[in-house]
């Protein structure tokens, strides 16, 4: 088994050297993928979200479009559209850029809800239906969309239950000192990125996939989920505690998380390690507007002993 | 200017719950309570629940000081004292209303509570009613669910009662063995009840027209009764109150003769046993069936042959008797009794002595003239009626020949007085007649409005012989009760006079399930304590061994919870509780103690960070743990964890 892992240790250690100093949202990144969800970033411009998108789509060897979201981006744009071919004299369907295994949805809330529910569509059933065909997405598919943050001017905030196709949301944050310093004295990001190779490619991604999936999950593991997901739904800081789903995202989540760091079961910490990734964004606060924060999270944890 | 919070600031959401309390312990007082007082404690409460709503600041403390001060000077001029139970009552009541106002520290919330529970305990001085049971478990369940509010955060408040309710329900066997095996002491602890001395409904101790007919709007139960075999016919059921031997021209009332002897009384027919629950009445007669047998311990027969206790009853007593209904008493009646019986003043009512004194000439037989007297009344159009016209200076002549119309004392006192004029000794005996079979729960209820007043006559060689002038004239009221005999239209109490059958079923029901409480919750006193005892082989077990079995059942109680509890607790595996010891171990030798929320490797890498030493047995030790508690299982890992657990040095193991 450790064989199999190998290469992600590898892509882990690989894009730490592109993006500095933040190898615990790499591994998010990743567990993410491994668990087939998708990704919301949430964070300023220019903290990396990009960057951290397209390291792994190399890496992983996946292939890569990106879609720059704006407020007169239309459906068509992103799913694609048919065209006249005059030699063949009938309609063509020009696929859009959905058509990749990895897409990057850049700044997502910039766009009309619209547009946004046909992104979010397309994740949900990872297949597309333009002009009454249904068009079944590749597979690994996977979305690593990217928003800023919801009080900037222009921006529709994506609904709850959209919000909730999403795995996990992570935000980078400013790099620390020493990771800063060694951006500034590197080199070009971009050029550096230009010469990574694929550690991975789209076959070996997915039995990854699947044996991710089988990690054990005992009894009392899942006792401690289901505790952590009651102790949501009692606390009056928000309005509505995790739904079954989020629960079911919370373990295979934490399954990836177990299957990157080595280990065939599942532990609590593994939990309480992805917990306020899969839950901040599903969690709305009841008294001002937004969604829980980490420290929110962490007070559930410490206040739900292990079973 | 913002202050700190303080470690128990009290959060605003507890305040409903407090003021919730306030009002269901203070409630039930305002009923007795003076007006002024309850005026201030509802202000005062909904002064603070106003305050609460618009999250304004409390008053200050001067203010509360001014209004605490002048509110307990007014307590003191109202019951000119400060001590005692009223007054007392009082003042709790009154500051658990003020108490709120002063409210910012978890430390005043537990004052409220902890000043709810006594106040409660306080509604007993007044009612020991059903309802304010149910009101009193009701309100213990709010204050221990506020208690749980307190100190166990926000939670919904279904989860918060259940959970309170649970708590009660746990101390229920506490509640049992201590309500059925604390060594009772007759009476209440805390002294008479404050309704024991002042008046209470029941006969009056002198009978004038007028004073009999008063309790017949009164529904209220006078005794009941559970015959040990089936009750007699209501038209033998006399109970005997006060026996009135001294006639003034108005009123009756018993002569003062001094001590004597009580008559004989020898049964005839068979005897009748019964058991008497007496509604406290401050008198000594216990309203024995006429004519009683045997007499509980604590009660004598007097000489006018009344059944009477030590003591003036003044709590619910349970009296056994046996009476017989066909009986032979007084053959040999003192002379002093007979003469006393034969006194009638010295003038007045001429027409009547007239009457009499021709009687006594026409027959020499006593029986004779009494039937003579009831003939007139039978005769002569008299009105049996509870709204009789008023009588003047001659009562009797009026009656006799004017008005004739009356209640059960004209009667009896104008055929008293025509006997006695006659030269035939007779007296005049209240009580009840009669009384309601309660089907549901086989007592017999006797009301005050089943009060009677009859005559007895003295003959020589059959002694004292009883006679009921009220039967000549409407004998349904001694076979059918009083709502049968009176006409149609005149007043009566409800309860005396229901028709509806469903209203009477209902009546019969509730009235089944107050005396099952008066009998067993209520009258549970030293008696009843040794007859159950005695039931379990422990008639003659004295206080101490009844605090010790007390001590031995509470032991046991307990024991049985712990072991549910422990059963009811989710049973961690053998790998949880071994890595919880050596968690518990680890700690005391220094290293830091595990969260309840931590993983194991994250605890094993914390542990290692402080005490390098331990590093290697804490990490191993959590592998092992990790794999048998949260692995595949398989039956190496568990060996692996003792083993594992087993590393730590030897020198403060206990287990």
């Amino acid at each position: 088994m450790s064989d199999s892992r190998t290469p992600l240790t590898e892509a882990i250690a690989a894009a730490g050297n592109i993006i500095l100093g933040k190898e615990r949202q790499i591994r998010l990144a990743l567990a993410c993928l491994l668990a087939r969800g998708h990704l919301l970033i949430e964070d300023l411009p220019g903290v990396g979200k990009t960057t951290l998108a397209h390291t792994l789509a190399q890496l992983l060897g996946l292939h890569f479009s990106r879609i720059q979201f704006t407020s007169d981006l239309l459906p068509a744009d992103i799913v694609g559209a048919s065209i006249y071919d005059r030699e063949q004299s009938t309609f063509r369907f020009l696929p859009g850029p959905i058509f990749s295994q990895l897409v990057l949805a850049d700044e997502i809330n910039r766009a009309t809800p619209k547009t946004q529910s046909a992104l979010l569509e397309a994740m949900e059933e990872r297949q597309v239906t333009a002009e009454g065909e249904t068009r079944p997405l590749p597979d690994p598919f996977f979305v690593i969309a990217t928003q800023n943050p919801s009080h900037q001017i222009g921006t529709f905030a994506l609904p709850e239950s959209q919000l909730d196709r999403f795995l996990m949301r992570i935000d980078l944050g400013y790099p620390d000192r020493n990771a800063e310093r060694a951006l500034l004295a590197g080199g070009n990001t971009r050029e550096r990125l230009a010469t990574l190779q694929a550690i991975l490619g789209p076959a070996q991604l997915k039995p990854l996939q699947a044996s991710s999936a089988a990690i054990h999950a005992a009894p009392a593991l899942i006792d401690y989920v289901q505790l952590l997901v009651e102790e949501t739904r009692r606390d009056p800081r928000f309005v509505h505690g995790l739904s079954p789903r989020a629960a079911l995202a919370l373990l295979s989540a934490a399954r990836a998380w177990a299957f990157i760091d080595g280990r065939d079961m599942v532990l609590p910490e593994d939990v309480q390690a992805v917990f306020g990734s899969v839950a901040a964004h599903r969690l709305r606060l009841a008294q001002g507007s937004g969604h829980a924060n980490p420290e929110d999270l962490a007070t559930i944890i410490q206040r739900t002993p292990l079973p | 200017m913002k202050k700190a919070r303080a470690p128990d600031h009290l959060e605003r959401a507890s305040v409903p719950w407090l003021l919730a309390c306030a009002v269901s312990t203070a409630a039930p007082h305002t009923e007795h309570l003076p007006l002024w007082l309850s005026a201030i404690i509802g202000v005062a409460l909904l002064l603070r629940t106003g305050l609460w709503l618009k999250n304004r600041p409390l008053p200050a403390r001067w203010l509360l000081a001014l209004v605490v001060v002048a509110t307990t000077a007014g307590v003191y001029i109202e019951y000119r004292t400060l001590f005692g139970r009223d007054s007392g009552v009082a003042l709790l009541t009154l500051f658990m209303a003020l108490k709120p106002m002063e409210m910012n520290r978890r430390r005043d919330a537990v004052v409220i509570i902890m000043l709810g529970f006594f106040l409660l305990l306080t509604h007993y001085f007044y009612s020991q009613s059903i309802p304010t049971g149910l009101w009193l478990i009701a309100s213990v369940t709010l204050l221990t669910a506020t208690l749980i509010r307190l100190f166990g955060g926000p939670q919904p408040p279904v989860v918060i009662a259940r959970h309170a309710a649970q708590l009660l329900l746990q101390a229920l066997p506490f509640m049992l063995v201590l309500f059925l095996l604390f060594p009772r002491v007759s009476g209440p602890l805390w002294g008479l009840p404050q309704d024991a001395h002042s008046s209470r409904s029941g006969l009056p101790e002198n009978i004038a027209p007028g004073s009999i007919s008063e309790l017949i709007l009164n529904g209220a139960i006078a005794f009941r009764i559970r015959f040990t075999g089936t009750p007699p016919a209501n038209s033998v059921l006399y109970w005997r109150g006060p026996v009135m031997d001294e006639f003034d021209g108005r009123a009756w009332k018993p002569a003062f003769l001094g001590r004597m002897a009580s008559p004989q009384i020898e049964a005839r027919g068979e005897s009748i046993a019964y058991e008497l629950t007496l509604e406290p009445h401050n008198q000594r007669w216990l309203l024995a069936l006429d004519a009683p047998l045997e007499l509980p311990q604590n009660a004598t027969l007097s000489m006018r042959m009344q059944a009477l206790a030590r003591e003036p009853v003044r709590l619910r007593s349970r009296f056994t008797l046996r009476s017989s209904t066909d009986y032979r008493a007084g053959l040999e009646e003192t002379q002093q009794i007979l003469s006393a019986s034969l006194q009638l003043p010295a003038k007045g009512n001429p027409r009547a002595r007239t009457l009499a004194a021709g009687w006594q000439q026409k027959h020499s037989n006593p029986q004779a003239i009494a039937a003579e007297a009831q003939l007139l009344f039978r005769q002569e159009n008299f009105v049996y009626t509870l709204n009789p016209p008023l009588l003047g200076e001659n009562s009797i002549d009026q009656f006799l020949f004017e008005t004739k119309s009356g209640f059960c004392e004209h009667y009896a006192s104008t055929f008293v007085f025509l006997m006695r004029a006659a030269g035939v000794p007779a007296r005049i005996v209240a009580g009840y007649q009669g009384g309601e079979f309660n089907p549901i729960d086989g007592y017999v209820v006797v009301r005050q409005s089943d009060a009677h007043a009859w005559a007895e006559i003295w003959i020589a060689g059959r002694g004292w012989v009883r006679v009921d002038p009220t039967a000549a004239i409407a004998p349904s009221r001694v076979e059918q009760g009083i709502a049968a005999a009176l006409p149609e239209g005149e007043t009566l109490p409800v309860m005396a006079r229901i028709d509806l059958d469903w209203l009477r079923q209902l009546r019969f029901r509730w009235e089944a399930i107050n005396n099952t409480w008066n009998q067993w919750v209520l009258g549970y006193n030293p008696d009843r304590q040794r007859e159950l005892l005695s039931r379990f082989g422990l008639g003659d077990i004295d206080w101490r061994g009844m605090t010790a079995l007390l001590s031995a059942l509470c032991g046991l109680a307990l024991l049985g919870i712990t072991v549910w509890t422990l059963w009811q607790r989710p049973r961690t595996d053998a790998a949880h509780r071994a890595w919880q010891r050596f968690c518990k171990q680890l700690a005391k030798r220094g290293a830091p103690r595990r969260e309840a929320w931590e993983g194991p490797l994250a605890y094993a890498s914390r542990v290692a960070s402080v005490r390098p030493d331990y590093g290697d047995i804490v990490h191993r030790a959590a592998r092992c743990y990790a794999k048998a508690r949260y692995g595949n299982a398989d039956g190496a890992s568990m060996p692996a964890l003792r083993e594992a657990v087993r590393q730590l040095p030897n020198r403060w193991r206990f287990f």
